[in-house]
């Protein structure tokens, strides 16, 4: 007691000790390996050493920048079809939920009481050729649209739905707490200035809403563009993303220093989008 | 430290440090900083509990019991730990690997992994597999002939055989005419986007490089790169919707799948549900595989091979087969399971004729170490 009274400038730091010891040794110890790692050189069978091979990189960017577009696409696709899903939805629950408010969110949580696993392959089963889905589609002549080849399954579209709906929550949630604790009468005031009510919306509550849409955006599209599970279930070859890759280098050719450095450039590329991204919304929305 | 070690070296290492191969022996080969040994021993002394790895579904059931290794515990008073942790050759070999590669024991006795994946051989290469103790095992006179020279392993010295199955072709007789070969299957547009291919190396390529009248034991450059093209004339055109490993049976269930390669266990399961799947050799040849029981370095040896002894009984081995349903190993197992289950028995996809077995290839098992193969095939499948 005595100490911290005499040193209370230290109390932030001590207070804050845990969360950085738990950081560096279960982020940044492992972030420091893999960066050992990817710089490393050799086989399997002789064993990796660590030379500065830097080529690894080049590598990687050289001969899978199909997939790295192709991730970023997906995600990048994925995660606007989140946000325009997921904004009506979260407006809806805030202002019109009333009591109901703690079920209709359960509802959206609902599905991450199953296991990811489980929940890909629901839509294996969705999506099948012969099932409900494709046949409405190809009634309504869109098969050929949305599908190819006559099916939904293994395209481009499956893994984009896939994605898309196994990170909606992480949209749907901060946006449903930005426009939660948005003050109705804000928007009165609005109204009472003659504003029409979608002249109120865009003025008011949508601003207002923005450091939620810039959370669940950054929530979404970080973890998707890292996926693999989706293009793996859900995808034909022709749409592997990045993760895709990562993993087959990692466990069937056991080539950890390429493995490695894609992780890297892959960890890149996302900074490069989100500093975009941060730049073009302004980085004060992400503190609100 | 042991990833720089060749075999070769560790067992000169192994030799100097002691002249037989003993524990010390073996902890002075690896510098001595390991727990890896704890368990691992040549002494004839049974351990109480002997921990076995395997696949999922790959031994008798009934109930929650499995009543060979209850017999096992019986006779020998040894607990068995069995885990079916084993999903697929890629992902066992990265959860083992770490501990392997810095000399620490896996929790492993047994495990099991395929031989047309390049993990045996690897284990072994590298120093990783526990020599078996033979003198336990005298019943490895029962092992089928086929299987007792396979060139990663000339004289099963680290590995014996679990169980093995053949690929060929499945395909549901109610979608489309027979499909019995590798040409139709890749040619025929009437099964455009219904035809699965396999991700694994050994088996996809086996079964097109026979086709192309090559041959899949010997894999040269130039044999290697028609298969290829093969296949990925094949991928281009659309015909074939998605390269799979055990996920194609709910595939070919749906009706997504309409022919497909295929195992040969998986199908008799999947008849017993569907009884329109059929499954054939392709004209010009499938592959055999097998999966094998190691020990993991670190794994206790005597335990381990007692055990291996018990499996190659061949009553045993015919418990163990009237539930498994693939390709036994032992000889007289098939007499002994005339006894019990007779259907079993004379089922040609678990006890093949002599005319199938003529017809199947054993894959290269250089070419699945190498990495300029490999490399090529995990960028043909994840395009």
């Amino acid at each position: 007691m005595g100490f911290l009274h005499r040193h209370r400038g230290l109390t932030p730091y001590l207070l804050l000790a845990p969360g950085m010891l738990w950081l560096s040794i279960f982020f940044l110890v492992p972030l420091g390996f893999l960066a050992y790692q990817s710089l490393q050189s050799g086989s399997i069978d002789f064993g990796y050493a660590f030379t500065w091979a830097w080529g690894n990189y080049w590598d990687a960017i050289r001969s899978y920048r199909g997939q790295f577009e192709r991730s970023i696409l997906y995600a990048g696709i994925a995660t606007v079809l989140a946000l325009v899903l997921s904004y009506p939805v979260a407006y809806w629950i805030a202002f019109r939920g009333g009591r109901w408010k703690n079920l209709l969110l359960l509802f959206i949580v609902a599905p991450f009481f199953v296991t990811y696993l489980i929940r890909t392959l629901a839509w294996e089963t969705i999506l099948s050729d012969n099932g409900l889905v494709v046949r409405t589609l190809d009634h309504l002549h869109l098969l050929g649209v949305l599908g190819s080849n006559g099916r939904v399954l293994s395209t481009a579209t499956a893994v984009v739905a896939g994605i898309t709906y196994n990170f909606l929550p992480f949209m749907a949630l901060p946006l449903y707490v930005s426009l939660e604790q948005i003050d109705q009468s804000l928007i009165e005031a609005a109204q009472d200035l003659y504003a029409s009510k979608w002249k109120a919306f865009l003025r008011v509550t949508l601003p207002l809403s923005l450091p939620g849409v810039v959370a669940g955006t950054l929530l979404t599209f970080i973890p998707a563009a890292g996926d693999f599970i989706n293009a793996q279930l859900l995808g034909s070859p022709k749409n592997h993303m990045i993760g895709n890759v990562i993993e087959s280098k990692y466990k069937e050719l056991l080539d950890y220093p390429a493995a490695a450095s894609m992780s890297f450039v892959l960890m890149a590329t996302i900074l490069a989008a989100v500093l975009i991204y941060a730049r073009a919304v302004g980085t004060e929305k992400l503190t609100g | 430290m042991t990833d720089q070690l060749t075999r070769r070296e560790l067992l000169q290492r192994a030799a100097a440090g002691s002249a037989v191969l003993t524990l010390p022996g073996l902890l002075a080969a690896c510098g001595g900083t390991s727990k890896a040994g704890a368990g691992s021993t040549t002494s004839h002394k049974l351990a109480k509990t002997l921990h076995f790895s395997n696949w999922t579904l790959y031994i008798d059931k009934k109930g929650n019991r499995h009543p060979s290794l209850d017999q096992f515990q019986k006779q020998f008073g040894v607990h068995v730990d069995y885990t079916e942790d084993i999903n697929d050759n890629a992902s066992f070999f990265s959860k083992i690997q770490p501990a392997l590669s810095s000399g620490q024991s896996t929790g492993r006795d047994l495990i099991v992994m395929t031989d047309n994946s390049r993990y045996p051989s690897l284990l072994i290469k590298k120093g990783w597999a526990e020599k078996l103790d033979k003198s336990a095992i005298p019943n490895i006179k029962n092992l089928i002939p086929q299987q007792q020279h396979p060139n990663w392993d000339p004289n099963r010295d680290y590995s014996l055989p679990w169980q093995s199955g053949m690929t060929g072709i499945g395909y549901n007789e109610q979608l489309t005419e027979p499909v019995l070969s590798m040409g139709e299957l890749l040619g025929n547009k009437k099964l455009k986007g219904k035809v699965g291919l396999l991700s694994e190396f050994a088996d996809t390529l086996a079964l097109v490089m026979a086709a192309n009248g090559d041959d899949p034991s010997k894999v040269t450059d130039q044999t290697f790169n028609r298969a290829i093209a093969t296949i990925k004339k094949a991928v281009n055109s659309g015909q074939v919707r998605q390269f799979y490993g055990n996920d194609y049976s709910g595939a070919l269930a749906k009706g997504d799948l309409v022919a497909t390669m295929a195992w040969s266990g998986d199908i008799v399961q999947l008849q017993a549900d569907n009884k329109h799947l059929k499954w054939n050799l392709p004209d010009t040849g499938g592959d055999i595989w097998t999966d094998n029981m190691l020990i993991p370095k670190g794994g206790n040896v005597y335990t381990a091979s007692v055990y291996m002894n018990f499996v190659y009984e061949p009553k045993i081995a015919a418990e163990i087969e009237d539930y498994v349903n693939y390709i036994c190993p032992v000889t007289g197992a098939k007499q002994a399971l005339e006894k019990i289950d007779p259907s079993v028995a004379n089922n040609t996809l678990i006890f093949p004729t002599k005319k199938m077995l003529d017809n199947v290839h054993i894959i290269d098992a250089t070419a699945l170490n190498n990495e300029k193969y490999q490399t090529a095939w995990q960028n043909l499948i994840s395009a």
